[in-house]
């Protein structure tokens, strides 16, 4: 009769543990998808920002029309980005076209001491800290999330109800990194 | 992230539990000196404890109102300080928090911040004009994200709660010295009414005595070696959040350089603040007895961390900066795989002379008192006071008639 008793209480044991272990991974997968949504917040709020911006600078430029319509562009082909390695890719391109504008905007004094550029500057500077930021904790996330889909005793959960590896949001800088060129003649 | 606040949390608890020994003993012996040993010894506890629990429910609900409140604080809307904002909520997305804390600014030339708040999701981050005017970008974000890294390792809510005990403690013993010292004669008559005292009587005196001389200087050294450290740890967090020591770091520099004391600070909320805002009186205290490690040592830790931005690079240059073998994280909650980046800024590294930050410090005091300022079309920036009802106003320089935008309440 005890060894019944103690057989029963052992298995709701067990139970409890199982379910406790799956209540954290989905825990922890929504997490992710928060992050990952926090991104796109931040990236929606970066496409809404620049019609603002190349109207505000349109009439400061005129000699700059290639930078401005490079950016215009990056936006379109970022906007439609679908997949995570896509959308990485696309938007690194409008980081690396908004940042030559940044070393533009240095030749016209005019510009810089506009306020409404400058408050424009500030929150398109801002957005693409924040778009960092977010990326930067999305991958926090996604890395303890895969750990622990890979850890003992965890990862037989995640096998039996089919978790899987989120990806990362790896940015291949090279658009960003891309050193100014500068010719002496 | 999460490993490192559940290890806050066991530490503060082997904290609490000392203190809260301390207080229990400190209240047994008072209690059984006054009351006699029939039961006085359990009064006193009672005593103790409901001085206690009073206390903290106070400071549980009503601490971070009342401590914006003495500190002179002010909630602004974004409009006030744009920026600010911006920074603010780039380190809500990066910390994760569930809301972007309220933002004060106290009206002040001396640089400092704090922040306060039982909870992530109640919660707030103060600075004062002289840190906003002052800092450039980098260096703001740097501070932020030390505030902001006080919320989420709970930092405040420990401290608060060590406070109030370390407060309890101090006034328990304060009273029961001075009871003693204007009112000896009444211990006597305590004494003689008190059936079979006698020598066990006078040994609980003794011992309440010595108790109520070493509990508070006891308790200021424990709280403040905790304190000490979740500076550290805020330091450490803060730039695993932006990813750049340096802001921080020349943040901590312009902050030591101030001569300046905050006149809205005292002695019970220099503690909150990212650096002692009491500078004269600070400089004197001894090592022990500080609640913020040397701004320097701080400086010259975040200096060392030319490896990366994680905790594990924060630990090394803790320890060979300040030659321990000693850690400040346990290893049990680092990863040493860990890669962090340190981050190359691409905002621009401006620079804030002197003539600037006059400028931008009193244009921040006017716009937190409400006023709003018109940029007339030929240069002349019109600062107009919340007193000015009309909806129009005229250039004094070039005589155009300017707008003036409807008021932000605050």
């Amino acid at each position: 009769m005890s060894a019944f008793l103690i057989f029963i209480v052992l298995i709701v044991l067990v139970g409890f543990f199982f379910a406790g272990m799956y209540n954290s991974l989905i825990k922890l997968r929504n997490r992710v998808k928060n992050a990952w949504s926090q991104i796109d917040v931040q990236l929606k709020r970066r496409h809404d920002l620049i019609p603002n911006l190349i109207e505000t600078v349109k009439g400061y430029m005129t000699h700059e029309r290639d930078t401005l319509e490079n950016i215009t562009k990056a936006r379109a082909g970022a906007m439609g980005a679908s997949s995570v390695a896509e959308k990485a890719k696309a938007e690194s391109a409008l980081s690396g076209a908004l940042g030559k504008f940044n070393l533009v905007v240095e030749n016209y004094p005019d510009l810089k001491a506009n306020q409404n550029f400058l408050a424009l500057q500030e929150e398109l500077t801002s957005t693409e800290n924040k778009i960092s930021f977010a990326r930067q904790s999305y991958n926090d996330q996604v890395l303890f999330y895969n750990n622990k889909i890979e850890m003992f005793p965890s990862n037989i959960m995640a096998n039996m109800f089919n978790f899987k590896q989120e990806e990362f949001f790896e940015v291949e800088n090279e658009a960003e990194r891309e050193a100014p060129k500068v010719k002496f003649n | 992230m999460w490993e490192l606040i559940q290890s806050n949390k066991r530490k503060s608890l082997i904290l609490f539990l000392a203190m809260g020994i301390i207080l229990l003993l400190l209240g047994y012996f008072i209690g059984g000196m006054f009351l006699g040993t029939n039961g006085g010894g359990e009064l006193g506890v009672f005593f103790a404890l409901l001085i206690w629990a009073v206390v903290s429910l106070v400071s549980y609900f009503a601490g971070s109102s009342i401590m914006l409140s003495v500190s002179r604080a002010k909630e602004v809307t974004k409009e006030v300080h744009p920026q600010l904002f911006n920074i603010v909520e780039e380190m809500k997305i990066a910390s994760a928090l569930p809301k972007i804390p309220k933002i004060f600014i106290i009206n002040e030339e001396a640089p400092n911040a704090f922040a306060t708040g039982r909870s992530p999701e109640n919660c707030a981050v103060t600075v004062t004009a002289g840190l906003l005017s002052r800092l450039n970008r980098d260096e703001l974000q740097g501070v932020i994200a030390h505030e902001m890294s006080h919320i989420k390792n709970r930092d405040i809510l420990y401290m608060t709660f060590a406070g109030v005990m370390l407060g309890t403690i101090v006034i328990v013993s304060e009273v029961f010295l001075r009871g003693l010292w204007f009112g000896g004669g009444s211990l006597n008559r305590y004494k003689n009414r008190s059936s079979g005292g006698g020598s066990g009587q006078a040994v609980i005196a003794i011992a309440a005595l010595v108790l109520a001389i070493l509990a508070p200087i006891l308790a200021r050294l424990l709280y403040f070696a905790i304190s000490r450290k979740r500076e550290y740890l805020a330091d450490a967090s803060g730039v695993r959040l932006t990813r750049y020591p340096e802001g921080l770091a020349s943040a901590l520099e312009k902050l030591a350089d101030n001569r300046l004391d905050l006149r809205a600070a005292n002695k019970a909320t220099a503690g909150m603040y990212i650096v002692n805002p009491l500078k004269k009186k600070g400089m004197k205290l001894s090592d022990l007895t500080s609640t913020h490690p040397p701004i320097s040592e701080r400086v010259r830790i975040l200096r060392n961390m030319s490896q990366g931005a994680g905790y594990m690079d924060y630990q090394n240059a803790y320890m060979k900066v300040k030659h321990k073998t000693e850690r400040l994280i346990p290893n049990s909650v680092l990863d040493s795989n860990e890669k962090v980046t340190i981050r190359d800024t691409s905002v621009s590294k401006e620079t804030i002379d002197k003539k600037n930050y006059r400028r931008n410090l009193g244009d921040l005091v006017m716009n937190v008192n409400g006023y709003s300022f018109v940029h007339c079309v030929c240069g002349l920036t019109l600062k107009i006071p919340p007193t000015y009802k009309k909806s129009e106003i005229k250039c004094p320089r070039c005589g155009r008639i300017n707008k003036v935008p409807p008021r932000n309440k605050l």
